[in-house]
């Protein structure tokens, strides 16, 4: 489960809304299971259909998380055509098993997260959806 | 050692080790994945073999993070 405020939601879909038709993506922060604030970051594909980090960018976005006293909770990007669930090429490039994969829909305006874990024998990729609570300011 | 790893304070075994031996104490399953900045450098993936992380040095990594909205 994670919680996100308001604030910070409102500050997805606005960045998703910015960045369309391109798809916005970006870092959640803070502690627990709480969300505190985002990092947006810089979607190098440029593209309508794909986003990738920059790494560099992402060590600015750790640098800043620890500043904060953050941890890198979840990511996020934004589907600007499509549901708020993990594509098959999300689920196949989502390699970190600690970090949430948060899915914003524009046309839907919901958010959805997941967790993406490896099965040990087979490899196959597991799929969890993570209940993800927008808190009121 | 003593390793800063992701901003955080970290006790390793030895004297010094591999980035890539560094990445499999950490459970990185898939060292291809992810970048790594030893002491504020971004290295290149060829490196994590050869790179020695010694004591005190400041190790960052993160998973490469990408993605896509076709094949839904």
């Amino acid at each position: 489960m994670i919680h996100i405020p308001q604030p910070v939601f409102q500050g997805i879909a606005e960045h998703a809304a910015e960045k369309a038709p391109n798809e916005a993506c970006g870092y959640l922060a803070g502690t627990g299971t709480s969300i505190c604030d985002r990092y947006p970051m810089t979607n190098i594909d440029e593209s309508e259909t794909h986003f990738s980090f920059d790494p560099s960018e992402q060590f600015a976005a750790l640098r800043w998380a620890n500043a904060s006293g953050y941890e890198l909770i979840a990511i996020y990007h934004s589907h600007p055509a499509t549901p708020a669930r993990l594509s098959q090429e999300d689920i196949s490039l989502a390699n970190d098993p600690d970090i949430v994969y948060v899915v914003y829909s524009i046309p839907e305006k919901v958010i959805r997260g997941f967790r993406v874990s490896v099965h040990g024998e087979t490899g196959e990729k597991l799929v969890e959806p993570v209940e993800t609570h927008i808190l009121p300011v | 050692m003593k390793l800063t790893i992701n901003g955080k304070p970290e006790t390793v075994e030895g004297s010094q080790i591999s980035v890539i031996e560094l990445l499999s104490l950490k459970n990185v399953k898939m060292p291809d994945m992810v970048s790594v900045q030893l002491n504020g450098t971004i290295l290149d993936r060829k490196q994590f073999g050869n790179a020695m992380v010694k004591d005190n040095d400041d190790v960052a990594f993160l998973y490469f993070m990408g993605g896509g909205s076709i094949k839904l």
